[in-house]
């Protein structure tokens, strides 16, 4: 069976007992596509993932990854695709070096293959020098590239990244997508992405968001944000008030100076600009074109803020601060 | 339960075992001081209680009982440390290790081996320290014999790794891997006839002592020690009764048939609960 999706899902279902974790999904990911999946805690996205991952078995419905059933194909599955889980995974006894060795021999490398692979991947995730140290040695930010490095070390078809840069710094958090991005570029891969950071989810192609066990939307990340409403666009005039006055007659459109400049809401605030320039007929100093964030996109389609998720009901006031502001 | 060889079939399975083997034997290297530690135990029972005892313990024959006592404190060394490294897995599950062997593309059968083997090895090693010592109880150095010895002791070993193991399917916090493992190597030391002889038993004890799988690794090495030595019959009938079912001998071999039929078992039965999925 061949087609080009990387991941295809059909009606996939999971129940434990009652619970119904996940109630029926539709999923196309594309090859060589950086796809983002996003849901609150208890949404069904760790099963889901653990489905595809041939981790666990679906209740219903059928999943294929990298043309492979993951139910009937599951050695075939898992030697095409890469994983990272969120919890570390490496033996912090043995060397960089022989993590990577233990991960090749498990998946069957051809041994000249393996070692060139070692040495490429370890260059790759700059640990090349520190190959003969004990993991145990590393930092977090050391750590987890190498767990990406050997999650790669396979050449997988889909690489699976599990909130890749929790519990990080913001710079190591930087360097990971750095890393990931070079990836995408040297890597013929596909790379499906869950993480809590909503900035993080900006650099996906294309971001599912999930919610009490369905997909309750699928695009990208620029259609999620338009869907969601207008952009704030915020300019200094010449002249507020005939400013005001004009936007009024000319575009139908309410304004109010704010933090004294002209501000406004329209959909594609980018695409409004040029028009403004060209039929306010006065002079404009400066231009601002806010677009609603992923985490107003997040809220719009989950009820709660992506804090809220992770610190359960009592960060209502985080909610009532990001509502407030739309 | 889905039992799939992996693609590239039988020689891949083979490297996974290998590979998990030799993780095995690079972390043993890293830890010498719990191999030391180990040590110590046994050779407290057979040099501080075993002189001890020999004052009280009627010999017949004059026979040494730290001779007796040789084997016993032999299965005992790698009890503790074979058991020690099956239950290791608790510690690989919460450090996330038995993740990244439980996912890849391998039978769990070749990783469990690989790790039974593992613990087989590192604990017998251990116990040759304990054979150097042999002559110091009066235990002849016969190539021949001391051979055999390892051999038994490993085949033990591999037991008791591989009961680690299936213990460790089931136990998921650390915490209560320790205890457990102590709940079940405890009595399976004491009524293995390691360290008193199975002659004149009550009969509960003894019927406890036929059940314990342990106790068919502890009887052939004592037979082969006396069969060695030519222990006098009287010393032999007290100290070295043979196991017998419903009055019958068993003979060696099926005593240690005994022990790898149940190895057997408990390896199965830990490689049916690792393949389970969600």
């Amino acid at each position: 069976m061949s087609d080009n999706k990387a991941v295809r899902v059909r009606g996939l279902t999971k129940s434990y007992g009652e619970v119904e974790a996940v109630r029926g999904i539709d999923l196309d990911v594309d090859e060589g596509e950086m796809f983002g999946f996003l849901g609150p805690n208890g949404a069904g996205k760790t099963t889901t993932i653990k489905i595809l991952c041939t981790l666990a078995d679906a209740t219903s419905g059928s999943a294929t990854v990298a043309g492979r059933d993951v139910h009937t194909e599951r050695a075939e599955v898992r030697r095409r695709i890469g994983l990272v889980f969120q919890e570390p995974t490496l033996d912090n006894y043995l060397s960089a070096e022989q993590n990577l060795r233990f991960h090749g021999e498990l998946y069957g490398m051809p041994r000249q293959l393996l070692r060139e692979r070692m040495a490429e991947v370890l260059e790759m995730v700059g640990l090349a020098e520190r190959r003969k140290d004990q993991v145990m040695t590393f930092s977090g930010g050391m750590k987890r590239r190498l767990e990406i490095g050997r999650g790669l070390l396979h050449a997988p078809r889909v690489l699976f990244l599990d909130e890749p840069t929790i519990g990080l710094d913001p710079q190591t958090r930087a360097s990971i997508w750095e890393y990931i991005a070079t990836l995408r570029k040297t890597q013929d891969i596909t790379i499906f992405v869950t993480t809590h950071y909503m900035e993080e989810a900006e650099h996906c192609d294309r971001i599912a968001i999930m919610n009490s066990g369905e997909i309750v939307v699928t695009d990208t990340p620029e259609a999620l944000k338009r869907s969601v409403g207008a952009d704030r666009v915020q300019i200094r005039t010449d002249d507020d008030p005939l400013a005001i006055e004009r936007l009024r007659e000319r575009f139908e459109i309410e304004a109010a100076v704010h933090d004294g400049m002209v501000t406004f809401a329209v959909p594609g605030g980018a695409e409004f600009v040029p028009r403004l320039f060209a039929r306010l007929g006065l002079g404009i100093d400066t231009v601002t074109v806010t677009r609603p964030s992923l985490d107003d996109v997040f809220m719009a389609y989950t009820g709660r803020t992506i804090a809220d998720t992770e610190q359960g009901d009592g960060h209502r006031a985080v909610f009532l601060a990001m509502a407030g502001r739309r | 339960m889905v039992t799939q060889l992996a693609p590239g079939g039988l020689a891949h399975e083979a490297r996974a075992t290998a590979m998990v083997f030799r993780r095995e034997m690079i972390r043993f290297r890293h830890d010498k001081a719990r191999a030391l530690a180990m040590l110590l135990q046994p050779l407290l029972f057979l040099f501080v209680m075993g002189t001890g005892l020999s004052s009280v313990v009627a010999s017949p024959g004059g026979l040494d009982f730290r001779t007796f006592l040789f084997p016993g404190v032999l299965a005992m060394s790698v009890l503790f440390s074979a058991a020690f490294a099956g239950i290791s897995l608790v510690w690989d599950r919460e450090f996330g290790f038995l993740r990244e062997m439980l996912v890849a593309p391998v039978s769990k059968a070749s990783i469990i081996l690989g790790k039974c083997l593992g613990g087989a090895a590192t604990a017998t090693a251990q116990s040759i320290v304990l054979l150097i010592l042999a002559g110091v109880v009066g235990v002849p150095y016969h190539p021949w014999l001391l051979f055999k010895l390892l051999v038994l002791l490993f085949i033990g070993a591999f037991m008791l790794t591989a009961m680690g193991v299936l213990l460790s399917a089931r136990i998921k916090q650390i915490q209560a891997a320790m205890p457990m493992s102590q709940l079940i190597i405890m009595p399976m030391m004491f009524l293995s006839g390691a360290l008193f002889p199975m002659a004149n038993l009550p009969s509960w004890l003894e019927v406890l002592t036929k059940l314990n799988p342990l106790t068919y690794i502890v009887q052939p090495m004592r037979a082969e020690i006396f069969d060695h030595m030519g222990v006098p019959a009287a010393a032999r009938a007290a100290f070295d009764p043979s196991i017998t079912w419903f009055d019958w001998q068993v003979p060696t071999e099926l005593q240690i048939a005994v022990a790898l039929g149940f190895t057997g078992v408990v390896v199965a039965a830990a490689v049916a609960l690792f393949s389970r999925t969600d």
